[in-house]
């Protein structure tokens, strides 16, 4: 099979077990939001995911490939990732950035791509008119989009993104689901770690929720967001709307 | 003009100024000193040893002699150590994520140093030349191992963790240079002082290439990773994820700073803050992309050891001043104003 697949994958981290027998399929055209409190496992379980975490117990198969007989470039050249780390260490200009998105392709047929890639990237990202701006004068908001474009730009089948919305306005952030949505559509695997639940529900084929590192729930947006469910695992009460078929959460607050 | 069509023709007329000054520098250099020497004296010989018969070529053997014993070997180990040390610098910087990082700071110079004198002291000298450089290589080699070790988390460097491990390690460095001075008993204060600011004084044509050689094997060595190292910048997690084998690309920096420092200190001493200043002005002028970066570092290296070494033995006359005075003396300052720079952009001392 192609896509990503986790086999009761286990991570230990100082001793804890961070992430728990986690079974995961994402087949190639979906979308799959991983959704859960803090300190669920999310980014952990995301790091199996990319390959750089080596799981105490469990497997990851890339495109029905075991992920530990992969070379560094090869995997570089069937996943991209998306961290929370953001910064570059000296003032690269964003156009240069985006550009070593596609250093994984260099001296391979795939580089004639690179100049194609590169503009879809930018523009997709809304970063075109940022190209000669230096990386480190950018803003938290404009960061995460140029360092999306870059992760864009290596186009591969695999696609991991590590809350892409967290510093981004409104916008940006309807953006980047649809970014990610347009990928799965294009045929690609795409994981997405995200925080806020309606947006997840707006958006993903299917939703994993964690808890304390074991997979609490797995399936359609409504099947998971439900009100029972998040309430219970998040320790919150919170109300459930339905629309178009889509939940979106909203907390209860107590009117003062 | 874009800003990139911009950075373009930057770097070619940076080439260009750098190359002319290079030239320049270096025919001034064997030129001007207590034995005087035409510029056209200079050239006939240089072109006499290159199988090219001109009337320029000096006739008098006292003159061949200043020039082909004393001048020029000088000039080379200036040439050479300036390279290195710049290229050092930048390598270190690209590894350290760190534009602070240089092998004069953090101690790298100093472990360098007191593996030379112990290799001196100890009469291993004794056995050749690369002795030295071999003893030298190995104290740089565990000062870089140990700042690196010490002063990382979470895949980068912080400035304070950075300088503070460079204060203990120049410390313990400097302390074991003068104890084994002291116990040597050859060492007079002139020995330690040599050690701690650097001189180019009685360089010898085999130390000269010995130096030569490794400092252009280690550019030529630093601009193949070029590429690596501009995506090291986007932190040691996305160089991974974007196939870069982060480790093996570090353990071999690590080697390659301090060959490149303990070649230049094992036999003119510490001489400090060309790794900092010269890589820095470069990315101001042509931006941080490490090849073009790498390259032009090599050659400003270079012109600034060069004319720094001309100014030593000529600003105060009839006596020489140790060159790493100078460089300090305009490292300083500038290392403090580039430390203000990046407090400011950062908020605070991370």
């Amino acid at each position: 099979m192609s896509g990503i697949r986790a086999e009761g994958v286990s991570i230990e981290l100082g001793g804890r077990r961070v992430v728990d027998d986690v079974h995961l399929e994402v087949p190639p055209g979906e979308l799959l939001a991983l959704v859960g409190p803090n300190g669920a496992g999310k980014s952990t379980l995301l790091t199996a995911l990319s390959g750089e975490k080596v799981p105490a117990t469990g497997s990851v198969l890339l495109d029905g490939r075991a992920i530990g007989s992969f070379d560094a470039l090869e995997l570089a050249r069937t996943r991209s990732v998306l961290t929370q780390d953001n910064a570059v260490s000296f003032p690269f200009r964003v156009i240069e950035v985006v550009e070593m998105g596609r250093s994984p392709w260099a001296r391979t047929p795939g580089r004639e791509g690179d100049a194609d890639a590169i503009t879809r990237a930018l523009a997709r990202t809304d970063v075109e008119h940022l190209v000669e701006r230096r990386f480190t004068e950018l803003s938290g908001g404009e960061r995460a989009r140029v360092s999306l474009a870059r992760v864009l730009a290596q186009e591969t089948a695999i696609v991991l993104l590590d809350e892409p919305t967290a510093a981004l306005d409104l916008r940006h952030q309807e953006d980047v689901l649809r970014i990610a949505r347009e990928l799965a559509a294009a045929g690609r695997a795409v994981v997405v770690v995200l925080h806020d639940l309606s947006l997840a529900g707006a958006y993903a084929d299917r939703i994993a929720l964690l808890e304390q590192g074991r997979i609490r729930a797995l399936g359609a947006p409504v099947e998971v967001l439900t009100q029972e469910l998040v309430a219970e695992v998040y320790g919150l009460d919170v109300e459930v709307l339905v629309r178009d078929g889509r939940p979106l959460v909203i907390p209860r607050r107590a009117t003062a | 003009m874009s800003r990139i069509a911009q950075l373009a023709r930057r770097r070619a007329i940076l080439g260009v100024v750098l190359a002319v000054l290079l030239v320049v520098a270096v025919l001034t250099s064997a030129v001007v000193g207590q034995f005087a020497v035409s510029p056209a004296e200079v050239v006939g010989s240089l072109l006499r040893a290159v199988g090219i018969p001109t009337s320029w070529a000096p006739d008098d053997p006292t003159t061949e002699a200043a020039l082909w014993v004393i001048r020029f070997p000088r000039i080379v180990m200036a040439l050479a150590v300036g390279t290195a040390l710049a290229v050092a610098g930048a390598v270190m910087q690209a590894v350290f994520g760190n534009p602070l990082a240089e092998p004069g700071v953090v101690g790298v110079s100093a472990g360098a140093a007191l593996g030379a004198a112990f290799a001196i002291v100890t009469g291993l000298l004794a056995y050749g030349e690369w002795t030295i450089a071999v003893l030298a290589f190995a104290g740089g080699l565990g000062a870089t191992l140990l700042v690196y070790g010490v002063s990382r988390a979470n895949g980068r460097t912080e400035v304070v963790t950075l300088l503070l491990t460079g204060i203990a390690v120049n410390a313990f460095g400097g302390a074991g240079l003068a104890f084994l001075l002291f116990v040597a008993g050859s060492s007079s204060r002139e020995q330690i002082v040599f050690w701690q600011l650097g001189s180019l004084s009685g360089s010898l044509w085999r130390e000269a290439l010995l130096v030569l050689v490794i400092a252009v094997a280690g550019t030529i060595a630093a601009v193949a990773l070029a590429r690596r190292y501009d995506i090291l910048a986007l932190g040691e997690r996305n160089a991974r994820h974007l196939g870069i084998d982060v480790e093996r690309l570090r353990l071999w920096s690590i080697v390659l700073v301090a060959l490149l420092t303990g070649a230049a200190v094992a036999f003119v001493g510490i001489i400090a803050f060309v790794g900092l200043v010269v890589p820095h002005l470069m990315r101001m002028i042509i931006g941080p992309a490490h090849r073009s970066l790498l390259i032009s570092s090599a050659v400003g290296g270079a012109l600034l050891i060069v004319v720094a070494d001309l100014l030593a033995r000529t600003v105060v006359a009839g006596a020489e001043l140790p060159i790493g005075l100078l460089t300090s003396l305009v490292g300083g300052p500038f290392f403090f104003a580039l430390l203000w720079r990046q407090r400011r952009a950062s908020g605070g001392w991370a």
